[in-house]
């Protein structure tokens, strides 16, 4: 045994070392800590959560613009959608330390934060730029409104009710491209003898349940929509008429099933590459087909309502605006509500993003084919409100969970499925 | 260690007050933590914490879903196979780096070296490798062997084990560099012990060296049993908790109820199952390893 | 020391001479080609492959155009090599609007893992040495808590957290986050100085005790020395573990002091769009490389550590 004295004596030196390394380290980081003080001025933090190539486009039309009214946009981008998103903002408002201003998908997502009083109370800003009558269809101001008060700017109105169809794929197999989801189904065995896949489907909760959504709305009359989603009867989402839609989800399973992708612009992929027939999806697919330079009506199809009926399944994006105690930010948030409602704002920003505007009044002659489509039926008023404006978050949660074992468990009957649909819809809020 | 006497209490005192940042974290951040989990799990919070009592609601909708049940099985099979495979790989590693080799250095860095990449990165990157389009089966049967199969994420019967070989790359570094030093704090006498008494090799690693690295093993099943319980950013990587649920994990569902879902009640409820499975491992070895023997 | 039920042999040899710490076991290294050679470096060069692959995977792709990943497989190695993807990762790819990929949050990162890394390591080695060396009344309690709390879910704690950082006023500070970086890691890390010191012979603290040093003299001058394997085992983790930090890093803190892998999260996870496959890998490496240059790094302190140990007397 050594004795301890020689052994400390023996690391004396390198204590020594040691300590001047720690000290070193600690000077490096109380001086990191002091440079760390940076003031700034009446600026106005946007988080969002639009970071692909598109989209942060049409962000910038809304910074430029903004940056005009003498105010300075910061941009505060999280990648990862609402899941990654969500919590920072939360936290960030509940912490006491919020931002001028933050997007979310209007509806009931931030229903909780404004009955905290955390939200500011926008409704002379809607008042002052009479939103009440600009704003079309009105659905998308009634999903900020609480208790007859505005708390949040709509910014967009985006469409989920579409069937994308490849032109090269239905060429390949020598038929023309189908006018509807039953012709659709009934040529989609010629397809697979060609070796294409029918219906291509990303494998995500999401994707599988906007398909759900939107054979439930075509294939019906827009009141069982409204009964199902708006009024959750469940009688009505365990019936008779419900039970042919989940036939047809059953089939779309099948004609989908060697669709072998994650995301779903890579299923957009799948139809712009022509592997796949088509894919039921939003009018956010546009971007991808406008970044494959492919051309609406040429190159691929589109039918509205899956070609059965005319219809805009509408939800979109909106501005909230966290209470502040700085008078200066507060005007700097009321110039932002007032512009993001600006024509020429609307303009600017939708073309870049794909999607239509929220106001009625105004032109957008440099849209495709596929966006006029949307902006005729639009103007005929025939909309119904998106799904996520009616139920809530965790009632989305559980349909997702439902439809993304559905479509990966073949054995998993259609009854199955809908009882468990019904059961979701009885205890739905 | 300790010294088993009991001391005056003045005596200890720097002890004490050097103790008070681990005292504070255990009692207000950890403990109090989850009393006001456990607490909240009986409420039906959205979004917001919110006081409004519900009894066992969530509970009894926790284990009426599927998704939920099926994570749990998942979490059980990923954790038996990532703890047995995760000590004997980085044990024989350790045992193999120990050998006075040539190169300690380059095999060291060469498998640790994943460990410096998040689970993010990691799940790409298998993601594509177990790819059967252009991944290893593209690759195998471009050679020639056209009825080899191995895609374990497009199969939901084997998708977990997709998961694992992940896992188990990016995390064996670590308990190999762990075990290494545990081996490295063994006395060379006791190697000479064992040879001149005629034991064989693994003999001695089996009866000897192991029992003598008791602490360095018990840091390692810690800290795998914590990265498995916590086991969420590869899933969602990987394979996103799918073919259909096929990998999906309890911190999965309760991050996507709690965020996703806004139903913080419902994610309350099934981060209090998680934790109390982890008590029942929990507490039967804190009363092994300190409740029954005073150390000597 | 040792287990009770481990082979008498083995406690009459711990029981014998225990110098502080000893260099590598095993047998000495024979001739260079000999069966057992073979074997060990045999299995070490399969297992180098399968731990080696996917950073192939990796290098080879952030080389690659966009049209060449699209057509090719993930192994091949690049017809036509490219750095543009390295160079729009560092300096191109935009988060929303700013466009100066991660060089952007690089500091931001350093700022944030050197000081919690000191902080979170020097607070759980005095905590571990004081559970190990100067066992107190209740301190196991407060220990079992600590290793329970390495089992929570960090999504979980994440609104208590929040609303304990608002009430002593550090939310959305540079030390708020210390602080929160330093109370994750401290289950695991307090565990590992614990159950190293508690393997440190006991002889060694009596005898300074016996000398007159107190706590902090003994911490400073006998486990802090003797510890260095350890030190590096917990700065590996704690460097790896809070540079890779998306979660705690943005929810603590303001925009001006993102890390970097906010934007690695922005280039990787950007769900609409094209996935640019390569930038991705080229982000991915580049912000991996901190922590990699670290390992490099330590490990040749991890070995001068292990020598410091062997020092016999």
């Amino acid at each position: 045994m050594a004795p301890a004295e020689e052994i400390i004596a023996g690391h004396w030196i390198k204590r020594e070392e040691l300590m001047k390394f720690v000290k070193t380290m600690l000077a490096g980081a109380s001086m990191l800590g002091l440079s760390m003080a940076a003031a700034q001025a009446a600026d106005c933090e946007v988080t969002h959560w639009w970071t692909s190539g598109g989209e942060a486009a049409a962000v910038s039309e809304l910074a430029k613009a903004y940056d005009a009214t003498g105010n300075h946009w910061v941009d505060g981008a999280i990648a990862g959608s609402g899941n990654t998103a969500r919590p920072i903002m939360i936290s960030r408002i509940t912490g006491g330390d919020p931002m001028c201003a933050t997007q979310f998908n209007h509806g009931r997502q931030a229903e909780e934060l404004v009955e905290a009083g955390l939200m500011r109370d926008i409704t002379d800003i809607a008042e002052a730029g009479k939103w009440r009558d600009v704003i079309n269809p009105p659905s998308i101001l009634d999903a900020c409104t609480v208790d007859g008060k505005v708390y949040c700017a709509p910014l967009n109105i985006h469409s989920q009710q579409w069937l994308w169809l490849s032109n090269a794929a239905y060429e390949k197999a020598g038929i023309p491209v189908p006018a509807n989801w039953n012709d659709f189904v009934e040529t989609a065995p010629k397809l697979m003898d060609a070796g294409i896949v029918p219906l291509a489907m990303g494998q995500q909760g999401w994707q599988q349940n906007l398909a759900f959504q939107v054979l439930l709305l075509s294939l019906l009359p827009n009141d069982v929509y409204l009964e199902v989603f708006k009024d959750k009867k469940a009688d009505v989402a365990g019936g008779a008429e419900v039970a042919k839609v989940f036939q047809a989800a059953s089939t779309a399973r099948d004609l989908s099933a060697d669709s072998n992708v994650q995301n779903w612009n890579d299923a957009t992929n799948m139809v712009i590459t022509g592997k796949a027939g088509g894919q039921i999806m939003g009018d956010w697919a546009q971007g991808e087909f406008a970044i494959a330079k492919q051309v609406a009506g040429k190159d691929y199809s589109c039918l509205p309502g899956l070609g059965l009926k005319d219809v805009l399944l509408a939800g979109g994006d909106a501005f909230y605006f966290p209470v502040l105690s700085d008078p200066e930010k507060t005007k700097a948030q009321g110039d932002l509500a007032a512009m993001l409602l600006q024509p020429e704002v609307q303009v600017a920003f939708n073309l870049k993003k794909g999607s239509l505007p929220v106001r009625g009044d105004i032109d957008l002659s440099a849209a495709n084919d596929c966006m006029k489509k949307g902006l005729e039926i639009l103007a005929k008023g025939s909309t119904v409100p998106a799904v996520n404006q009616l139920i809530t978050s965790d009632t989305r949660t559980q349909m997702e969970d439902l439809f993304v074992e559905f479509f990966a468990n073949k054995d998993m009957t259609p009854d199955a499925a809908q009882k468990r649909f019904a059961d979701i819809i009885s205890q739905a809020e | 260690m300790a010294t088993g006497r009991p001391r005056q209490l003045f005596r200890n005192i720097p002890s004490k007050i050097a103790a008070i940042p681990m005292i504070l974290t255990a009692s207000v951040v950890f403990l109090g933590g989850t009393l006001w989990t456990i607490a909240y799990s009986f409420t039906n919070s959205k979004l917001l914490p919110r006081w409004k009592l519900v009894g066992l609601d969530q509970y009894e909708r926790l284990w009426a879903t599927k998704r939920w049940i099926v994570s749990f099985e998942n979490l059980f099979i990923y954790g038996v196979c990532s703890l047995v495979f995760s000590l004997v790989i980085g044990f024989v590693l350790a045992a193999l780096m120990d050998q006075k080799i040539r190169f300690e250095n380059t095999f060291r860095t060469i498998i640790l070296y994943p460990f410096a990449l998040s689970f993010i990165v990691t799940g790409l990157v298998w993601q594509w490798i177990l790819n059967p389009d252009f991944g290893l089966q593209g690759i195998v049967r471009g050679l020639g062997w056209d009825s080899f199969s191995f895609d374990p994420l497009y199969n939901p019967d084997i998708a977990i084990f997709g998961i694992l070989i992940a896992g188990l790359w990016q995390g064996t570094g670590l308990v190999m560099v762990l075990m290494l030093a545990g081996l490295r704090g063994i006395d060379e006498d006791i190697w000479k012990a064992a040879r001149v008494d005629g034991i064989p090799m693994w003999k001695t690693y089996l009866f000897v060296v192991i029992p003598m690295m008791r602490p360095v093993f018990i840091t390692t099943i810690v800290l795998i049993a914590a990265g498995i319980v916590r086991l969420y950013d590869l899933v969602v990587a990987q394979t996103g908790g799918g073919p259909g649920i096929a990998t999906e994990m309890p911190a999965k569902y309760v991050y996507d109820y709690m965020f996703g879902g806004q139903n913080l009640g419902q994610g309350f409820a099934a981060s209090t199952m998680m934790l109390l499975s982890v008590l029942v491992v929990l507490i039967p070895w804190a009363y092994l390893e300190f409740g029954g023997k005073k150390r000597v | 020391m040792s287990d009770p039920s481990s082979v008498a042999m083995a406690g009459a040899a711990a029981d014998a001479v225990r110098p502080v710490l000893s260099g590598p076991s095993g047998r000495r290294p024979k001739r260079a080609i000999s069966p057992r050679n073979i074997v060990i470096y045999g299995t070490l060069g399969l297992i180098s492959i399968y731990y080696l692959l996917p950073l192939y995977v990796m290098v080879v792709t952030s080389l690659k155009g966009m049209p060449e990943i699209r057509l090719g497989n993930v192994f091949s190695p690049p017809v036509e090599i490219t750095f543009q993807p390295w160079v729009k990762a560092w300096a191109e790819a935009c988060t929303g609007l700013n466009c100066d990929g991660l060089s952007r949050g690089f500091w931001n990162s350093v700022r944030i893992t050197v000081p919690s890394v000191i902080v979170s390591i020097a607070i759980a080695s005095i905590n571990g040495y004081a559970l190990a060396n100067w066992r107190f009344k209740g301190a196991n309690f407060f220990f079992s808590v600590l290793i329970f709390g390495a089992f929570i879910p960090y999504q979980v704690m994440l609104y208590p957290i929040v609303i304990m950082m608002r009430e002593i006023g550090l939310y959305g500070s540079l030390w708020g986050l210390v602080i929160v970086h330093t109370i994750f890691g401290m289950p695991i890390l307090t565990l590992l100085f614990r159950n190293y010191f508690t393997s440190l012979p006991e002889e060694l603290f009596k005898a300074a005790r016996v000398d007159g040093a107190g706590f902090w003299g003994i911490y400073f001058r006998i486990m802090v020395p003797m510890s260095m394997p350890i030190f590096v085992v917990a700065m590996i983790l704690q460097v790896t573990g809070i540079w890779n930090d998306f979660l705690f890093g943005v929810i603590y803190t303001k925009p001006d002091l993102y890390p970097m892998t906010v934007q690695l999260n922005n280039i990787v996870n950007s769900t609409q769009g094209v996935k640019e496959y390569n930038v991705n890998m080229a982000a991915t490496i580049l912000t991996g490389l901190v922590p990699l240059v670290i390992y490099f790094v330590s490990g040749k302190l991890f070995v001068r550590g292990i020598a410091a140990g062997a020092v016999k007397g």
